[in-house]
């Protein structure tokens, strides 16, 4: 009982209508497109074994590419296109969300249909092909009255699994801005709130196999010229699109959406902005799990208006420098740089996140290292584990110029287990986060950067174009400039880290601001 | 005979694999109008290769085709075909679709009133001896070999054609259902007024159920002539052909006397 008495089972069905209605729309927008394509294909290729061939190639091909990186590929390629057509044709369309994550599916979705609707059709009786001709068919009419109806129990069947692998996939385009019921799970594994995760992976399995029966009643109604049956299973799938799309309808689009990228931190402080711009009475909602890649570019292009980045990230990653001055320096800089994309650097936060290299502090005693310098020596018998970016990071280059570092092994990690790994021995060094809670937790210790490879990563909060002159959404964030130090931030993420009714993001999010807000 | 034949095959000619199998050799053909022709021979032999010509499901490389007086190269295919029926071995029905939806197949492709289609398939019915009532709605899988046949000879008179083409039609029945099915169709042939081209092995059949039989082997009209006329031929294979029936008549004749000398 006091498993389902839970609040975050309730604060997980609040989101419920906006997930699944994203993600309802966005599976059957990429399971139309991939249909509308595959099926004329399949039947232009049904008798063109070259074509059929390479066809069916390209499709298998796309298929073993993950979800994850279809999905990730499109936002680039959208973009760069978006761009084209701007500087072409003078109009721009949004490389965010939607259209990335129909086109990714779509193409996910063709590989079953079009194998099945070429099975079917080539596994018609030659004797019935030879009588459809025999009786004065034309070719069309052959297809259309004879070899579709014969083909359709196979080709339904490949329908039906487009529709689950659409489905199933369309969790995994939470990170490039289309909410979807991988919202949960994305968020529940970055905080560790396994109540999300859950909730998320049966609500998926649940909408697949409701689709997967209303289409397989549709097909046993055209098999056996039941109108009752196949009526009531496209009313059923209908009905499914409607009551998605009304609350889509309904809802205002004046609102402003809070960005936040994959990791605890984010989510808190996602949620924290979005309260605070609720609380001046302005509509707002998260789009929270975006990818560090797409997540400037979504608000360079107005597809979110405000999230926390690190001034480091920024200064490395999105505008490539390798120098590193000092921090007001740098902050300046930035802003400077990001006036000329017009995007507004709101202010400080207050704290800084930074990467920095994480031991045992028992381990790093005995052995004498306090500093990276220290490190170094004896850093080829060690093994280092780092988040899924760090070792791509131009920081990491610049690290290991700066020291000399070469580790045994690299390993790759979610970011919350790293630091239970360092503190079992499982590896000997992690790349951490400054503001992390669980450094303290496990009694961890950071090196000190003696040679200052590691730039400084403030939070900043930045403001997309069109928000730039917002008044309303400036004085409703001022209260939280300058105001998070680095404990309070420490705290918050071990709280958000936490397994337990009071470690949602939301959760956390309110009781930062009663730490930090005004007495 | 008349003068203009129905179908008139001239020098016709075709093969396969870009020449290496030659299907039909030079065959020269009349049926004269109301005539009902068998084509006989073993499988290789070409006959079906021929029967396909004359509604161009298979186009004919060298030679003339002529159907009702005009040269069918000169015809959309798919005309063609609507007016000339076709019966398939074992019927070749359309599965997911209703005896009644088989049969007035082709009316529908030429547009026909949904009425008249419906009253002409109850016409088809009864003229195939089928009861209306029981088999308008059945589908093909519920019926037997021969009432399967009884329909695809019924889908073949559906849009009133002159003339029927027939690829082995009875060759997959029990015997005594063929007995009949032949029967009948022969009646609806004659009754009818129908010119129809028939292929079988069967010699048997051939000889009971035709005007005129054809004998083709390795492509080529080896001997045409009535059973009578086929019977005078000196050629060893056609004397082959005839063996089998000649033994039978024989073996009936002697182990049924009454009906002999009846």
């Amino acid at each position: 009982m006091s498993l389902l008495a839970d609040p975050r089972w309730s604060e997980a069905l609040a989101h419920l209508p906006d997930y699944l209605g994203n993600h309802v729309r966005v599976s059957v927008a990429a399971l139309a497109l991939g249909l509308a394509v595959s099926l004329p294909l399949a039947i232009v290729a049904r008798n063109r074994p070259v074509l059929r061939g390479m066809l069916l190639g390209l499709a298998s091909i796309v298929q073993t590419v993950p979800g994850l990186a279809l999905l990730a590929l499109f936002y680039p390629l959208l973009l760069a296109l978006a761009a084209l057509t701007a500087e072409w044709f003078g109009f721009s369309f949004s490389a965010f969300g939607f259209l990335p994550a129909v086109l990714a599916l779509a193409l996910y979705s063709m590989l079953p249909v079009l194998r099945n609707t070429i099975t079917g059709l080539s596994g018609v009786d030659p004797e019935i092909l030879e009588a459809t001709q025999g009786v004065g068919m034309t070719e069309r009419q052959s297809l259309l009255m004879v070899e579709l109806p014969l083909a359709l129990p196979v080709m339904m069947a490949g329908i039906r699994t487009a529709a689950v692998w659409v489905i199933g996939t369309a969790t995994l385009s939470t990170p490039i801005g289309q909410t979807s019921l991988g919202n949960y799970i994305f968020a529940g594994l970055q905080t560790q709130n396994w109540v999300f995760v859950v909730f998320g992976c049966v609500a998926a399995a649940v909408l697949a196999l409701v689709v997967d029966q209303l289409l397989a009643l549709i097909e046993n109604g055209l098999r056996n010229r039941s109108r009752a049956r196949a009526g009531l299973g496209g009313l059923g799938i209908a009905t499914l699109i409607a009551a998605t799309l009304v609350p889509a309808i309904a809802r205002p689009h004046t609102g402003y959406v809070v960005g936040a990228k994959t990791f605890t931190e984010q989510y808190v402080l996602s949620a924290l902005l979005a309260e605070r711009l609720q609380s001046a009475g302005l509509s707002a909602t998260t789009r929270a799990g975006l990818g560090s890649n797409v997540i400037f570019d979504a608000l360079a292009t107005g597809d979110i208006d405000v999230y926390v980045d690190y001034s480091g990230t920024l200064w490395a990653n999105q505008f490539h420098h390798t120098d590193i001055p000092p921090r007001a320096e740098l902050l300046d800089a930035l802003k400077t740089t990001l006036a000329k994309q017009d995007v507004t650097l709101l202010g400080e936060l207050g704290f800084e996140n930074a990467y920095t290299l994480v031991m045992p502090r028992k381990r790093a005693d005995a052995l004498g290292i306090h500093s990276i310098s220290d490190l170094a020596a004896r850093a080829p018998t060690m093994s280092i584990a780092g988040d899924y970016e760090f070792f791509s990071r131009p920081e990491w280059a610049g690290i290991q110029k700066a020291y000399g570092l070469t580790f045994r092994t690299q390993r790759q990690m979610q970011p919350d287990f790293m630091y239970a790994a360092v503190a079992s021995g499982e590896v000997d060094v992690i790349a951490g986060y400054t503001s992390d809670g669980l450094i303290a937790k496990y009694d961890l210790v950071t090196l000190a950067d003696d040679r200052h490879a590691i730039p400084p990563y403030d939070a900043i909060v930045l403001l997309s174009p069109k928000r730039r002159d917002d008044g309303a959404l400036k004085s409703a964030l001022q209260p939280l400039l300058d105001k998070i130090d680095i404990a309070e931030m420490r705290e918050a993420n071990l709280r958000a880290s936490g397994n337990d009714s009071t470690s949602s993001p939301d959760a956390v999010a309110r009781w930062l601001w009663e730490k930090v807000g005004p007495k | 005979m008349p003068a203009t034949p129905l179908i008139a095959y001239a020098h016709a000619g075709k093969s396969f694999n870009g020449g290496r199998v030659v299907a039909v050799d030079d065959v020269s053909l009349d049926v004269a109008e109301g005539e009902f022709l068998a084509i006989v021979g073993s499988s290789g032999s070409g006959k079906s290769t021929l029967l396909r010509l004359a509604n161009r499901l298979i186009e004919a490389d060298r030679g003339q085709i002529a159907v009702e007086g005009e040269d069918i190269s000169r015809i959309d295919p798919i005309l063609l075909r609507r007016r000339i029926g076709y019966v398939f071995q074992s019927g070749a029905l359309f599965p997911h679709l209703t005896v009644a939806g088989n049969i007035g197949i082709t009316p529908r492709l030429l547009g026909w009133p949904q009425a008249e289609i419906s009253a002409r398939v109850d016409e088809l019915l009864d003229l195939v001896r089928l009861d209306r009532a029981q088999y308008r709605d059945r589908m093909p899988h519920e019926l037997s070999g021969g009432q399967r046949q009884r329909v695809g000879v019924a889908r073949a008179l559906a849009a009133k054609p002159r003339i029927v083409l027939m690829d082995e039609p009875f060759g997959a029945l029990d015997p005594l259902t063929r007995d009949a099915l032949g029967d009948d169709y022969r009646t609806l042939h004659r009754e009818l007024g129908l010119t129809t081209i028939m292929i079988t092995h069967d010699m048997t059949e051939a000889i009971l159920l035709a005007d005129r039989v054809a004998v083709m082997r390795a492509g080529r009209l080896l001997a045409l002539g009535t059973p009578a006329e086929l019977s005078a031929s000196t050629d060893t294979y056609v004397g082959e052909l005839l063996h089998t029936p000649r033994r039978q008549a024989k073996r009936l004749g002697a182990l049924l006397p009454r009906d002999g000398t009846a």
